[in-house]
């Protein structure tokens, strides 16, 4: 295995961050700051508990959530996605690297840097609301699970984009619709009877049902099936990778 | 495989999904330790050829083994060999210097050598620019950096795509000289280009690629001796409606309608014969009020080239 070869890739990503501090770390514990200053504190003030949390306690798992969802996917398109923009790709086809060490450099550095800020809105939010953790290694488990999924989720999408309004569709125009319907700032109990069905479609439900259940026991579906759901779906991403690999997808002609 | 060849092509065409047929049954053999030229012009397979060597086109048929490895089974060990400078100057703007050095070097698997990285970066000129993000440096510096980095992991094979595509005349010599600099290193090098003198200066083949065929390799002595031809044209006085029997011995054309006497001469022979034929020509009593001499473009004696028998 080209352990160097990884090592270069997953520190050269790392190095973007660095570099773009304000844009990759500060930007996002910001607005994920302002939700619960407007959802938590603000309007959660006038709503009752959830489940025995209280409403801003409630959210806090959702918010991380969205946020870890948005940065994966979006560190990871864009790593990718640049050096096919500007050309410099050539240089990782042409090494003696395998698509499982290419990966293993571009997601792993994704995944790292959107787990880290998702401990840092956690931290965050721990300075505005009371969190309790019931089940840390759970919530790692969690956290680094779902970094890791969404940000294959994003190699495939940076992949796939032949340009950057394409690159902003799906984290736009799908993940982030489907984080604020996925039971981010409510109990699906909530719902209409007809709509908690509906909802059930959406994986991002079984995302942060089982974040929020390794935070407070309370999960809108079962914690095994949360487990299930996002593993499926990590399998799912490697096998696409792996055909775009085998095939040169949008890489060899 | 030839003990002596480091790059051995087999029968690779390769037809893109458009249906354009880039390369057709193209064969070739690339020594160990010499400098090959391809050149062709725009659009002839020149960069389709490198990139299927180099992994970065798939090829439609046949096979390609890099010092008896084949590039795609066997492509960790044949890309490793391999070193690449594209003709695009494909850059990451905001990194320094040494450091996408450094990430070429850990790229192809090769452990940090901080003395191989500053040879590398001196030899290019661009030792003192070490901390500077890219975005600072000249585009002739930018085409150094890219040499930089295809030799930091200490490649025995170079591909250089139009390496002094865009460069001055200056640079492009000092450029020749580290080309030549590493093929004394023992470094095999395979560029393309569009400047014949380069390729003369340059290379120890030549091999000539048009409409995806790979028409000739030659010996660049050779080969330069049968493109070295010029033209000297002399506008008459009188016109001519046949070429007398003395001239018979020259190669020589009627054209413009009989007032253009042309002569076509080797430029690397012994004796060019314009003096003999100025001497025949006065002697036959043949005036002319005006002469110049042309040479044939690089994209005419391709077209020459694809209709000689090979």
């Amino acid at each position: 295995m080209n352990l160097h070869g990884v090592w270069a890739i997953y520190t050269f990503e790392m190095a973007r961050t660095w570099r773009t501090l304000l844009q990759s770390v500060l930007a996002p514990v910001v607005s994920t700051s302002l939700y619960f200053v407007v959802f938590g504190a603000a309007i959660g003030s006038r709503i009752t508990e959830v489940d025995g949390v209280s409403y801003g306690a409630f959210i806090v798992p959702g918010l991380i959530m969205l946020s870890l969802l948005m940065q994966s996917v979006m560190n990871a398109s864009f790593g990718i996605y640049f050096p096919r923009f500007i050309g410099t790709i050539y240089e990782i086809l042409s090494a003696p690297v395998s698509y499982l060490e290419i990966v293993l450099g571009y997601v792993g550095a994704a995944a790292t840097k959107s787990a880290i800020l998702g401990l840092i809105i956690l931290a965050t939010a721990s300075l505005i609301v009371p969190i309790e953790i019931a089940h840390p290694i759970w919530m790692m488990s969690f956290l680094v699970l779902t970094a890791v999924t969404f940000s294959l989720l994003g190699f495939i999408l940076g992949i796939w984009a032949d340009s950057f309004e394409r690159l902003q569709i799906v984290p736009m125009l799908i993940i982030t619709p489907l984080t604020f319907l996925g039971g981010s700032f409510y109990s699906i109990d909530m719902l209409p009877p007809v709509w908690q069905t509906v909802t059930l479609f959406n994986p991002i439900v079984y995302l942060v049902s089982g974040f929020r259940w390794s935070f407070y026991e309370n999960a809108d579906v079962g914690v095994g099936i949360s487990l299930m759901m996002t593993v499926a779906f990590l399998v799912l991403c490697l096998l696409v990778i792996r055909w775009i690999f085998r095939t040169g997808y949008r890489l060899r002609t | 495989m030839d003990p002596t060849d480091i790059v051995s092509i087999e029968n690779v065409s390769k037809t893109y999904a458009t249906g354009f047929e880039a390369l057709r049954n193209v064969n070739l053999r690339i020594r160990r330790g010499e400098i090959l030229s391809l050149l062709g012009p725009n659009g002839a397979g020149k960069t389709t050829l490198i990139n299927i060597v180099c992994g970065l086109v798939n090829a439609t048929k046949g096979s390609v083994t890099v010092d008896g490895h084949d590039i795609v089974r066997d492509y960790r060990a044949a890309r490793a060999l391999i070193g690449l400078v594209p003709q695009e100057l494909t850059t990451d703007s905001f990194e320094s210097v040494l450091g996408t050095v450094k990430f070429s070097r850990g790229l192809f698997g090769k452990s940090a050598n901080p003395a191989h990285l500053e040879r590398v970066l001196r030899d290019v000129w661009l030792w003192d620019r070490k901390d500077h993000e890219i975005r600072t440096l000249s585009g002739g510096m930018k085409r150094r950096l890219l040499i930089a980095k295809a030799l930091s992991h200490e490649p025995q094979i170079l591909f250089l795509d139009e390496p002094t595509a865009g460069v001055d005349v200056e640079l492009r010599k000092d450029m020749w000289e580290t080309v030549r600099a590493l093929r004394d290193s023992g470094v095999t090098i395979i560029l393309t280009t569009h400047y014949i003198e380069e390729a003369e200066q340059m290379a120890d083949r030549i091999g000539v690629i048009n409409h995806g065929e790979l028409i000739l390799v030659e010996e660049t002595t050779r080969l330069m001796r049968m493109l070295g031809k010029k033209q000297l044209t002399l506008e008459l006085h009188d016109p001519l409606s046949e070429l007398p029997d003395r001239l018979a011995g020259f190669s020589l054309e009627l054209a413009n309608g009989g007032s253009e006497l042309v002569f076509t001469y080797d430029t690397q022979a012994e004796r060019t014969g314009i003096t003999a034929l100025l001497d025949e020509l006065m002697e036959a009593n043949i005036g002319f009020k005006d002469l110049h001499t042309t040479q044939s473009s690089l994209e005419e004696i391709f077209v020459d080239l694809v209709k000689r028998p090979t």
